[in-house]
């Protein structure tokens, strides 16, 4: 007999069935988060594994390197550079009302150091580099090239995956440092010479408000969200299916989930820094 | 004709170089693809496994290479179970494989020379100028010329797969796996990997297994065919042993194909 036969004598669900298909209705979308959450954690434990067995894919690794940092150079660069020059034109505008706008340049140097740095580069990186390291593994996917390193006894994770989520683990937290430098130098181009802000006390300020603290504090941060928005890339892509259009949403699946993965987890490592830095 | 025995460890036979048991898969809880698949697969012959779209012959291969593992069963390959082995173990049992993709699955970020080469860079420790070479002699084993420097984007489908077979082959495998080695070429692009298998498997004792549902090609080449039909092998023998059998299903799979009559 056939699954449709069998299907069809089967008797109808009565009110017990119905409330227990509502029930698993209800709990389908948090087990999916919990399973999906599970699988990540997978991913990334055999990411590890295979990094501490030979052999280490250098090749790979130094194209990850260039794809995920020196080809996201000009872009952070450019974004970096706005980000501070935007904040310190608000800045001035707010302190100035005050007379206090020779903080200027200490509350741009923490906000830069601290969070927009870390969470800007990282949402560039994940649009940028994450989008292309999904949609890559995706069309490895549906294309069975994946299978195919498998078949050739080479493992797929520590083939594609490994490289990738140290490449960006490495290379985050330096275009985030990178991103403090050049939105700091547009900051203060606006404040001290479109706004007037005195050069001394904007250098000053911020040489003595910003800590090294701070700084480490913002490149701990891009190095946990490089892990993420990496491990999250290539989860996608290595679990895209169903042809182009599946690619296409494992890459969009990837950017969304990337940047949500930053933003929350940006929360909760602030609080466990602060914290932290407290006691 | 024979179906394999349904026998949970069935006696160890030189004759087979691999052993399927009660081979079970369902994805996602409801389709239940393999419902209990025993086959053997003959050493040094070449070993066909026909069946409809959808009845599991690409799943069915892909628990041979480890790539699926199965929800019961056993997969004895030279007489080592292989359905427990991690990630890890199972390298060194794929070693012994080679596979042609459908669509051959060639790295399309590699030339045609770079991606035969793969598997020598990967696993041996041979010089540049020795892979060279290899590579150069097995892809004029499949009948292609001064494609070396080329990307598989810039090549024909049927020449990919003549790349996808050199590079099956560049190891030296005992056992080579083809995934409808013939969807999608021409009747003489068909004929001409039809001899390749063919000559492969008399030149070197290589054993193979075919997935096929071109029937034309099947009772070209195939030593042994079996079909797999609702998750089960239905049939399994020699082409003559087929052509004589009674399964209904088989009779009317068989012969819609209209290259084959059934006695």
């Amino acid at each position: 007999m056939s699954d449709a036969e069998t299907a069809s004598k089967q008797p109808s669900p009565g009110w017990w069935g119905r409330v227990v298909e509502v029930n698993d209705q209800l709990w389908k979308t948090p087990t999916r988060v919990v399973e999906i959450i599970g699988e990540h954690i997978q991913l990334l434990s055999r990411a590890i594994f295979w990094l501490v067995k030979p052999p280490f894919r250098w090749a790979v690794f130094i194209e990850s390197l260039e794809f995920i940092g020196v080809q996201s150079l000009m872009i952070v660069t450019l974004i970096g550079t706005f980000v501070g020059m935007v904040f310190a034109l608000q800045l001035t505008s707010a302190l100035r009302q005050f007379g206090t706008e020779s903080f200027v340049g200490a509350t741009l140097g923490i906000a830069l150091s601290r969070e927009l740095a870390p969470v800007f580069t990282s949402i560039v990186v994940a649009a940028r580099a994450g989008a292309g390291m999904a949609t890559e593994l995706g069309s490895m996917r549906i294309t069975e090239q994946i299978d195919a390193l498998a078949t050739m006894a080479v493992n797929p994770v520590q083939y594609l995956v490994t490289p990738r989520i140290l490449a960006a683990t490495i290379m985050v937290p330096l275009l985030s440092m990178l991103f403090n430098c050049v939105g700091m130098l547009g900051g203060y181009g606006v404040a001290v010479w479109l706004q007037n802000v005195d050069r001394g006390a904007f250098v000053e300020n911020a040489r003595w408000i910003v800590e090294t603290k701070d700084v480490v504090q913002g490149l701990l941060k891009a190095t946990v969200f490089g892990s993420a928005l990496s491990l999250i890339s290539c989860y996608q892509g290595f679990h895209a299916q169903g042809g182009a259009k599946g690619v296409g949403i494992g890459t969009t699946r990837a950017v969304v989930g990337s940047f949500v993965a930053i933003l929350v987890l940006d929360y909760f490592l602030t609080d466990v820094i602060l914290t932290l830095q407290k006691k | 004709m024979s179906v394999a025995t349904d026998d949970l460890v069935p006696e160890r036979d030189e004759r087979y170089q691999i052993r399927i048991r009660r081979l079970e898969k369902t994805f996602g809880g409801i389709h239940h693809v393999l419902r209990g698949v025993n086959l053997d697969i003959e050493r040094g012959k070449i070993n066909i496994i026909i069946g409809g779209s959808g009845q599991g012959k690409s799943v069915l291969m892909k628990h041979l290479m480890g790539l699926l593992k199965p929800d019961t069963g056993h997969i004895w390959i030279d007489g080592e179970d292989v359905v427990p082995l991690d990630d890890y173990q199972l390298n060194r049992v794929r070693k012994k494989f080679g596979m042609l993709f459908q669509y051959a699955a060639l790295f399309d970020s590699l030339t045609v020379e770079e991606n035969v080469a793969f598997p020598l860079v990967e696993h041996t420790r041979k010089s540049k100028a020795e892979i060279k070479s290899i590579v150069q002699h097995r892809l004029q084993e499949v009948g292609l010329k001064n494609v070396e420097k080329k990307y598989p984007a810039e090549i024909s489908g049927g020449m990919r797969k003549r790349v996808g077979l050199a590079r099956a082959l560049v190891l030296e495998p005992e056992i080579l796996l083809y995934d409808e080695p013939t969807t999608g070429l021409d009747p003489i692009a068909t004929k001409n990997v039809d001899d390749m298998i063919r000559d492969i498997s008399r030149e070197t004792g290589v054993t193979s297994v075919v997935i096929s549902h071109d029937m034309a090609s099947t009772f070209r080449i195939g030593d042994r065919i079996s079909m797999l039909f609702e998750g089960r092998i239905v049939e399994s023998g020699g082409p003559d042993e087929i052509l004589g059998s009674k399964h209904e299903f088989l009779r009317t799979f068989i012969e819609t194909s209209g290259t084959v009559r059934m006695r």
